[in-house]
């Protein structure tokens, strides 16, 4: 365990020294702030963060991968995959201390956000209980689609590729349940089921479901999962 | 220190390494040497358990490489071919993350960086961004990493590759000096560093063992007259007292016995002279019936000269003669 501290350690350090997180970090405050500032303007706006956080999770579909791009294809591509798996670390602690790492940066980055949140409760009056589960849904959905991207990530020494799988899967894990809406029965059920975004609205709306805390932790542990595995899995080929 | 036993590695289907097996003891230099491509860097990458063997068992210090995986990386230190470093760190800073992730604590770190970094010589360039270096002092510092936690084993793959002469000399000192502490592995195509550095020569080619031998007996063979050997039937005792009289010979050696009634001699001599006639007369003139007599040296500078490339060839024996001349 000690080892994931140590290696997500020095991969925050690699991310707050390197230009990575500063442009994809602002590119998340610009987008999203321009949403938020569309939002509270419309006529009748309420002091809430509903409006923005939804488009808010269409960013992180984008961003997310470029974050995590880099994670394991850089160290593929240098060669330095070679070292670390010779060191006395197991696989799953370099998977995790480089995800913790940029579930780190991520956070780093929402709590900038809570700046909008400052606003509303400067100007207006909102209640905290929607606050506080867009926020916990916003992290989780951010927590996700970096588990996709650092999979993602895994599969070449390519970080063009690794971005454009991760997007795709996100894409589609996000939106899959507009083809759920069209179907009908049990598998109407079970597609709209596996949606990012169809689990997200109640956390949107103010209401806490532990089952959709479970469907964002089982996405974590599954793609964390298979990345070790495509770890793995190089030795072997 | 390393024992390697029968071990095979396919990528798909082609063979990259069959069928190998060697031991290295404690504080032993070993010479891994083979053109390119001759499956050098597998057996490597294979001894350090980042490739697993498709069969075969490779244990480093008593461990298993493969199902006690974590204890047998603890004893190894290992400089890949390519020299692989995160070019976006400093020096220090990267060699106490490597430290760190091989179970150092962080004032042993601390200390030892400081220590290796004087071995290595990258004092001025402590502080500096690994991606800023040249090649040859990113070797450096790829050497300083794999010494770092003071393994048991060392593994570097061409280290002197790709930097300029005067480091390569400098390196090689290093290397050297390394010797005794550590239990060294270093792969090479360059035939005068095996014989600078090692003590032991295994000459791979196409996956396969050719050779083993020291450097000195390598570089004798190397020579094409080294070891004839002749198969007489008669008296054993007779024949080699008459065979060792014959001017130019050091050493006869006749514990073959075969089934044919006569013994194998398999005579050392002294390098470029033409004896062969004179063993012959030797052996005939004491009445006896000599069966065979054959210079065995050349099938070795066969395969050198296969194991080498062509333009190296007149460098490489022109410095094994240096040597040889020297010691």
């Amino acid at each position: 365990m000690n080892n994931t501290f140590i290696i997500a350690w020095k991969e925050t350090r690699s991310y707050f020294s390197s230009p990575t997180a500063y442009v994809v970090g602002a590119m998340f405050l610009v987008l999203t702030g321009v949403f938020f500032v569309f939002d509270i303007t419309r006529p009748f706006a309420e002091a809430s963060v509903r409006g923005y956080i939804n488009w808010a999770t269409l960013f992180i579909v984008f961003l997310a991968p470029l974050l995590t791009m880099r994670l394991l294809a850089e160290e593929q591509k240098l060669g330095t995959l070679e070292l670390l798996l010779t060191s006395p670390v197991r696989d799953w602690e370099v998977v995790i201390g480089k995800y913790l790492a940029s579930l780190v940066t991520l956070g780093v980055t929402l709590s900038f956000t809570l700046y909008y949140v400052l606003m509303l409760f400067v100007f207006g009056d909102p209640d905290i209980g929607p606050l506080v589960s867009a926020y916990l849904g916003l992290f989780l959905y951010g927590a996700a689609a970096l588990a996709i991207g650092i999979m993602a990530s895994s599969l070449s020494g390519n970080q063009i590729v690794a971005a454009v799988v991760g997007i795709g899967i996100l894409l589609m894990l996000a939106n899959i349940n507009r083809i759920g809406v069209l179907l009908q029965g049990v598998g109407a059920d079970v597609i709209s089921g596996l949606s990012m975004d169809a689990h997200f609205d109640d956390f949107s709306r103010g209401v806490l479901d532990s089952s959709h805390v479970v469907y964002y932790l089982s996405i974590v542990v599954v793609f964390l999962f298979i990345t070790v595995r495509s770890l793995e899995a190089r030795r072997w080929r | 220190m390393i024992e390697i036993e029968h071990v095979s590695k396919y990528y798909g289907d082609f063979p990259a390494v069959t069928d190998i097996s060697f031991s290295v003891g404690k504080g032993e230099i070993l010479g891994f040497l083979g053109p390119n491509g001759a499956g050098k860097s597998t057996t490597m990458k294979m001894l350090t358990g980042f490739l697993p063997p498709s069969s075969g068992t490779v244990r480093i210090a008593g461990s298993d490489i493969v199902s006690d995986s974590l204890e047998a990386r603890r004893h190894i230190g290992y400089l890949p071919e390519t020299v692989p470093l995160y070019t976006d760190m400093e020096v220090t800073d990267y060699l106490k993350f490597m430290g760190r992730i091989r179970g150092m604590s962080s004032n042993y770190v601390a200390r030892r960086i400081n220590e290796v970094i004087d071995i290595v010589n990258l004092g001025v360039y402590r502080n500096t961004h690994i991606g800023k270096l040249s090649k040859g002092f990113r070797q450096r510092v790829g050497i300083a990493q794999a010494i770092l936690h003071e393994p048991d084993v060392l593994v570097l793959d061409e280290p002197t590759i790709g930097i300029d002469p005067i480091q390569v000399v400098e390196t090689r000192q290093l290397i050297k000096s390394l010797g005794g502490e550590h239990t060294l592995v270093i792969s090479t195509h360059i035939l005068p560093e095996v014989s600078m550095i090692c003590e032991r020569v295994i000459i791979i080619n196409e996956g396969q063992i050719v050779a083993e031998d020291t450097p000195e007996m390598l570089a004798t063979r190397l020579r094409g007259v080294d070891r004839i050997e002749l198969d007489v039937k008669g008296p054993s005792k007779e024949i080699a007292d008459a065979i060792s009289a014959v001017e130019g010979v050091t050493d006869v050696d006749h514990h073959y016995v075969q089934n044919g009634g006569h013994t194998t001699y398999a005579v050392s001599l002294l390098p470029d002279l033409e004896l062969r006639s004179r063993l012959a007369s030797a052996v005939v003139t004491g009445g006896w019936e000599l069966l065979r007599l054959q210079s065995v040296g050349m099938t070795l500078e066969e395969i050198f000269l296969q194991v080498t490339t062509e333009e190296q060839i007149p460098g490489v024996i022109g410095a094994v003669e240096e040597e040889a001349q020297q010691g």
